[in-house]
């Protein structure tokens, strides 16, 4: 099965401290991969260096077949392969859960006004909030928030979705509805990266485990490979952690 | 003589307001041309400077920032005197019209360029984020999604300052330019009486104080529902 994303080598340092130490990662098509590993391991820098947010000090980027990284590449298109959603969702304040959704599509994608609505509903449909197209940010739940931003990132179909710590910012009621979202996803065949710490969704949905720290890939397996029977000692420490 | 009779006598002697009035009026629309002048091109070059500046380029900051610190701190009055009794030793001939707005402009723009700077700042890392990687372009993420917020976080101090600097229109009486203060001045040397100055503190009130209520209607116009 060849790799939709293949990074090499990926390496970033902020001033003198080395955040990722030279990191090699691939996610076929359609496979969910959890990304676990205590704090500071790099884990959203990592997601944030693969559409280039975050710039990496060396390494490559590869997705379908293309260098991201490669000299006089169109920066913008690039990004658009992914879709993000962020821990802070990220929404825009001063535009609608639509306008949310349809900007890109309008100033990126040069869509029609009716083009654009027509599809930022069908988004805002997939995530069960279409009767909320009209309501600005604030007058949203977190959880109805992230799900807005899950849309937002859907409607420019993306090839690959990178998830940075979706459900971190959320009370816990309200959790389930944006794991229910993703689920659909991984049903649909998306591709996703996922960093967080739903242990028990990554149990459940991902097809495989990625465990990182201090910059570093330790050990990488199927869900039942890792949190039944890990093989490094750090991996051990941090499952174990976790079913205490 | 009564006390008000006094009072009247010397600030707002009718004889004077009714000779007077139309040099007051003449003064109102001078000082109108110029302010107006100064708010949109000082507005415009400070958002376009502060817009510049966004991109973090270090060769085009350093210059802004020289001027903006410049600009903040040299008081109005020796800029104008300079550019007006200076430019003409270089061969250019600019009429004092034109210096006040040039100079009052780059003030406004320099106040003005901090002003937007600092609400661009304020919005959070976070918006860029999420406009960057729906692929939008610095200048699409600038107009759509941080401008639009940022704005709204400076129409107060910016409607203060245009203020402040808009009032140093009357500045323009040292360098012979005939708006408001210009006038005033020169009708009460003529009459020897203050009325004239009063007839001009009145103008500027008839004329600032709807630039205040302006600005609050602007500030609620920008306002978008929070929680």
């Amino acid at each position: 099965m060849s790799a939709l994303l293949d990074v090499r080598g990926l390496r970033k340092s902020f001033g003198t401290t080395e955040i990722l130490r030279g990191i090699d990662f691939s996610v076929a098509a359609r496979e969910l991969v959890f990304i676990i590993g205590p704090s500071g391991s790099g884990k959203s820098t990592m997601l944030r260096c693969c559409n280039r947010l975050e710039e990496p000090t060396a390494g490559q980027v590869v997705v379908d077949g293309v260098d991201l990284m490669a000299r006089g590449s169109d920066m913008n298109a690039m990004r658009r392969q992914f879709g993000m959603v962020f821990q802070a969702f990220n929404l825009y304040p001063h535009m609608t859960a639509l306008g949310n959704v349809t900007l890109a599509l309008r100033k990126v994608l040069g869509k029609s006004r009716d083009e654009a609505e027509a599809i930022g509903l069908a988004a805002l449909d997939r995530v069960g909030l279409k009767e909320k197209a009209p309501s600005y940010p604030s007058e949203l739940s977190g959880g109805q928030q992230q799900r807005v931003a899950i849309a937002r990132a859907l409607a420019l179909e993306p090839k690959i979705m990178l998830f940075d710590e979706p459900t971190s910012a959320l009370d816990p009621e309200l959790v389930g509805a944006v794991l229910g979202v993703m689920r659909d996803l991984k049903a649909s065949g998306m591709t996703m990266v996922v960093v967080s710490h739903e242990m028990r969704f990554a149990r459940d949905a991902a097809d495989r485990i990625v465990f990182m720290a201090d910059g570093q890939i330790l050990e990488q397996g199927t869900p039942a490979e890792i949190f039944g029977n890990p093989q490094h000692p750090r991996t051990r420490d941090f499952v174990g952690e976790l079913s205490r | 003589m009564t006390g008000l009779e006094r009072f009247q006598e010397a600030f707002l002697k009718p004889e004077l307001i009714a000779r007077y009035w139309p040099d007051i009026l003449s003064g109102v629309a001078v000082t109108l041309q110029i302010a107006v002048a100064v708010v949109i091109t000082g507005l415009a070059l400070g958002l376009v400077l502060a817009v510049i500046r966004s991109y973090r380029s270090r060769l085009a900051n350093a210059p802004i920032i020289v001027f903006v610190d410049v600009f903040r701190a040299l008081p109005p009055l020796v800029a104008i005197l300079i550019v007006y009794f200076g430019l003409p030793s270089l061969g250019i001939n600019i009429s004092g019209f034109a210096v006040l707005w040039l100079v009052l402009s780059l003030v406004l723009a320099a106040f003005a360029e901090e002003i937007f700077w600092s609400g661009i700042v304020s919005v959070r890392k976070g918006q860029w984020e999420a406009a960057r990687s729906t692929g939008l372009s610095h200048w699409q993420t600038m107009t759509s999604v941080i401008l639009p917020q940022a704005i709204r976080i400076c129409v107060p101090p910016l409607t203060n300052r245009t203020i402040a600097v808009t009032k140093n229109t009357a500045l323009g009486t040292v360098i012979g330019v005939g708006e408001i203060m210009n006038e005033g001045t020169s009708a009460m040397s003529l009459s020897g009486n203050a009325t004239p100055l009063m007839m001009a503190a009145v103008a500027y009130i008839l004329i600032f104080v709807p630039v205040v209520v302006l600005g609050s209607w602007i500030e609620r116009r920008f306002a978008w529902k929070r929680a």
